[in-house]
């Protein structure tokens, strides 16, 4: 016990050292710093532990699941949670919901996770062009950032899926195609703020073109502000996500998806409440989860943060 | 090597009307360390800058003729002027601490220049990086190729942007008050490793300064610059016979350990320099 203890001791030592004996050592003691300005907060840490819960939920899937997410059982349908071994109840078709809000949580990652890969990318990529190049360029990319952003979110969404055909890969375009602007912007007023220094000078005056200044050197320098943007913009795809599968535009049945399923239970909502809030308060945890989590990452990672 | 002549430098004021920062100065470099000298405002950075047309916007630089090597470098498409800067002619600037991108190791940013004239393999530039560290007298180049920045001394910075500006092999280096932002006791290994890398290349060489004494140490020629124009050029070694009264009244402004004198002169300015004509400085 002891020994372990003091074991434990002689690491915290290590890492929080002021004379670090390798480079190792310091980067270890500098996220070692930045682990306990998180974990004082423990809101983030909260936020922290829902999304790790989420990943491990999705990944263990197959094992943690007791149905199969799309068996039928229609003379069990519309059990009330916890009889006839179904933990949060079945659904109009005699599903578990329970195992049904575990496959779900594949559905949305993979939903999060290509929107957070892709609409960043587009938003860098016309911030930093309108940025640098400015004049008409800057004009006509920051209009046209201005139209998408003129629409409610869900509506332009909407639209767009209306168009391309209802699917959940249709539906992650959409949201992809309504999630840049933002990213754009800030791009932009990153890249205004870097384009005038000196080492952007350094690098014109040595022959670079436009095309490789904004990718090696002005793109490195705008990535902490995206990624901060991203975490917290995460909650708002989830919402997205689950109004256009609520809608019936997104992922098709039987592929469980949470909005999907709250349009499912929608009907039912007065007798048998558990059918719509089960997935509904899976979205609201979710999306809760991403929104501390990018709070408190944004406390370590800002580099101006006051240090207290 | 480098023959400017008739250059203006002119900027719009706000309320219309223009400011003139450079009015028609005309000189050559061939290959020789050549000083600019001026205080404040006369015009030399500008001068520098518009060799590699790198005046901003709204600032203009015209003249009758920017040839280097037998070019014209006004009428270069922007494609070959980017061909022209760093491999040709390239600027060491002022302070390393705002000339150097923050987020870009150092060993990347010299691989990068040089890789951006030549198609070097990774590996050959790397080769060359570490012996631009070693020919800038950087102990460890393999360290600190690796660090960033702000994790090296402005020093140190500055060594590391002259490699930098040198790796690509230029044939002329401009050097905008290179040790200005550098603290006096490193200032003189600085230039001394910049002067022997000159030197042993047989580079051409402007020097940007205000410290007259410096230039005249590291020069062989020197052009004093005073509201835009050239008023005086003369061999560095004879600058202490410069009969204008504009140098006349620099170099009495500073102390001299060999002629004491009790109370050092106020500069006078006479509103009739500006309007004096340009000298030509051809070598």
């Amino acid at each position: 016990m002891s020994e372990a203890t003091s074991e434990r001791e002689s690491w915290r030592a290590w890492l929080t050292t002021d004379v670090p004996r390798s480079r190792r050592q310091a980067r270890l003691a500098q996220a070692y710093l930045g682990w306990t300005v998180f974990r004082s907060n423990p809101l983030a840490l909260l936020g922290f532990l829902i999304i790790v819960g989420l990943l491990l939920m999705a990944a263990a899937a197959p094992w943690i699941a007791t149905h199969d997410p799309v068996a039928q059982d229609l003379a069990e349908r519309l059990s009330p949670p916890g009889q006839n071994g179904f933990l949060l109840g079945s659904d109009d078709l005699g599903r578990d919901i329970y195992s049904r809000i575990v496959y779900g949580s594949k559905v949305t990652l993979l939903i999060v996770t290509l929107v957070a890969v892709t609409a960043p990318v587009i938003g860098l990529l016309v911030g930093t062009a309108a940025g640098y190049m400015g004049g008409w360029v800057d004009l006509v990319l920051m209009r046209i950032t201005d139209i998408f952003l003129a629409f409610p979110r869900l509506v332009l969404a909407l639209a767009f899926v209306a168009a391309l055909g209802a699917g959940i890969e249709n539906a992650i375009l959409a949201i992809t195609l309504t999630a840049w602007p933002p990213y754009a912007r800030i791009a932009r007023a990153e890249t205004l703020t870097i384009r005038k220094a000196d080492y952007i000078a350094a690098i014109q005056l040595q022959g670079a073109g436009a095309l490789r200044i904004i990718t090696g050197h002005i793109w490195p320098l705008c990535i902490s502000s995206i990624i901060i943007r991203m975490t917290l913009d995460m909650a708002g795809v989830i919402l997205t996500a689950a109004g256009l599968g609520f809608l019936g535009l997104g992922a098709q049945p039987p592929l469980p998806e949470w909005g999907a399923m709250i349009s499912a239970g929608r009907r039912y909502i007065l007798d048998q409440w558990w059918v719509a809030t089960m997935p509904g308060m899976t979205i609201f945890i979710v999306s809760l989860g991403f929104n501390l989590l990018g709070d408190g990452l944004r406390d370590v990672l800002d580099p101006k943060r006051a240090s207290r | 090597m480098l023959r400017v002549e008739d250059l203006w430098v002119r900027f719009p004021k706000r309320g219309g009307g223009v400011v003139e920062a450079v009015r028609g100065i005309s000189f050559s470099v061939g290959r020789e360390r050549v000083g600019i000298v001026g205080e404040s405002g006369s015009g030399k950075s500008l001068t520098g800058r518009s060799i590699l047309r790198l005046v901003r916007p709204p600032g203009e630089s015209v003249a009758r003729r920017i040839e280097f090597e037998g070019t014209e470098l006004q009428t270069l498409s922007e494609r070959e002027m980017r061909q022209v800067r760093g491999e040709k002619i390239s600027m060491v600037m002022q302070d390393p601490k705002f000339s150097l991108n923050p987020v870009m190791t150092v060993g990347d940013q010299i691989m990068e220049s040089y890789r951006l004239h030549t198609d070097a393999p990774k590996g050959e530039a790397r080769a060359r990086m570490i012996e631009m560290l070693e020919a800038v007298q950087i102990r460890a180049p393999e360290r600190v190729a690796r660090l960033y920045p702000h994790e090296v001394s402005g020093g140190m910075g500055q060594r590391i942007m002259i490699a930098m500006m040198l790796a690509p092999d230029p044939a002329l280096l401009i050097a905008d008050e290179p040790t200005s932002a550098l603290d006096v006791t490193v200032q003189m290994s600085v230039l001394q490793i910049m002067d022997r890398l000159v030197r042993e290349r047989g580079m051409g060489l402007i020097f940007i300064s205000h410290d007259l004494n410096l230039v005249a140490t590291f020069c062989d020629r020197v052009l004093i610059m005073y509201g835009g124009r050239i008023v005086e050029t003369c061999p560095a070694d004879a600058l202490h016979e410069a009969k204008h009264p504009y140098t006349r009244a620099l170099l009495n402004s500073l102390p001299r350990l060999d002629q004491p004198a009790h109370r050092l002169e106020v500069m006078k300015r006479d509103p009739a320099w500006l309007e004096e004509p340009s000298v030509d400085a051809f070598a």
